[in-house]
């Protein structure tokens, strides 16, 4: 029973991203081509009242709902691996269209050509922990 | 309303929708982090007995593989119910720049060249499909984040590695986009 709110808020998330059309291949192509406005805008109106809202939750310690306080935890200080990877997963965003929620969002819509980028995303994830102790991070 | 609802949806309200969710998941005790599942997924296949980076409890991150089964479910609930089937709305110099690479215009909400069956069965469709999925999951997990770890959550909490590793989604995208579609299509 304590899974069904995640439940629920997954399946808000497969609509709205839906809805957003942020999961069409379409889409991600616009925005990398800097032809529309809309996925900025997507992004943008989220990451500000985000960024309000953390700022308000850390200000006020306001609580979640068992009542301990939320808790934001500095990600690790580095440039290679956020500039490396985020490159590398730029370059599979701009060719199949779609970063992971989406691909399972798209699997659910019907198209089943994205269980195969899942696959191989998992494919990644996994040559990821193999060679994690070789990589510059 | 219905007819509301199965419109696209504008920016500002799905941007407001997507920031909502990433609230409750805080409410709830979590964070909004979508690529970590597929970490969970190897480990939860048993690929921790051969790679330590596998070797964890992932039995603590069930709440989320839980709310990508909603995503699925989401995905479908929508085709069913709240689709119009209209075409993605993408601008004309958008169009006219695909065509140039023999992408049609959008009929649904994919491009047929790449997810249509026909794509799926050739070679070079089936490459495009496995190597864009390669590197977004290997990508995802040497930045440890994907757009919703980065991108919202990261960004919301005003981290600078999260900066950095959009800006590196962009250093790739583009270099994606501009140098080597063209090369492919």
């Amino acid at each position: 029973m304590k899974f069904i709110k995640f439940l629920v808020l997954g399946i808000i998330f497969g609509i709205v991203m839906t809805k957003s059309e942020a999961v069409s291949w379409f889409r991600i192509q616009e925005m990398f081509r800097f032809q529309a406005f809309h996925m900025y805008g997507i992004i943008g109106t989220a990451v500000i009242l985000g960024v309000i809202g953390v700022a308000l939750i850390k200000k006020f310690k306001i609580r979640d709902f068992s009542g301990n306080e939320i808790l934001f935890s500095p990600k690790d200080k580095s440039v290679y691996r956020y500039l490396i990877g985020g490159s590398i997963f730029g370059l599979g965003w701009a060719l199949s269209g779609a970063c992971p929620g989406p691909m399972v969002v798209n699997i659910g819509y019907g198209y089943w050509a994205m269980a195969i980028v899942f696959f191989f995303a998992l494919v990644g994830t996994y040559l990821y922990g193999v060679l994690k102790n070789k990589l510059p991070h | 309303m219905i007819e509301f609802i199965t419109q696209p949806w504008s920016w500002w309200f799905s941007g407001m929708m997507i920031v909502g969710i990433m609230f409750f998941l805080l409410f709830f005790g979590q964070s909004f982090g979508f690529s970590s599942n597929l970490r969970t997924i190897c480990a939860a296949a048993g690929l921790g007995k051969t790679n330590k980076f596998f070797d964890f409890n992932w039995r603590g991150q069930l709440w989320n593989i839980v709310f990508l089964i909603g995503a699925v479910l989401g995905g479908f609930l929508t085709k069913q119910f709240l689709d119009t089937g209209a075409p993605v709305q993408i601008s004309q110099e958008t169009i006219q720049d695909l065509s140039k690479l023999g992408i049609s215009e959008p009929e649904s909400l994919q491009p047929n060249e790449i997810f249509g069956l026909d794509a799926i069965f050739s070679l070079k469709g089936f490459l495009i499909l496995s190597l864009g999925g390669l590197m977004v999951g290997f990508g995802s997990r040497y930045a440890g984040g994907c757009t919703s770890g980065h991108a919202i959550s990261g960004l919301s909490d005003l981290q600078l590695p999260s900066l950095i590793a959009v800006i590196g989604f962009f250093i790739g995208g583009l270099i994606m986009t501009f140098l080597i579609l063209p090369l492919i299509f």
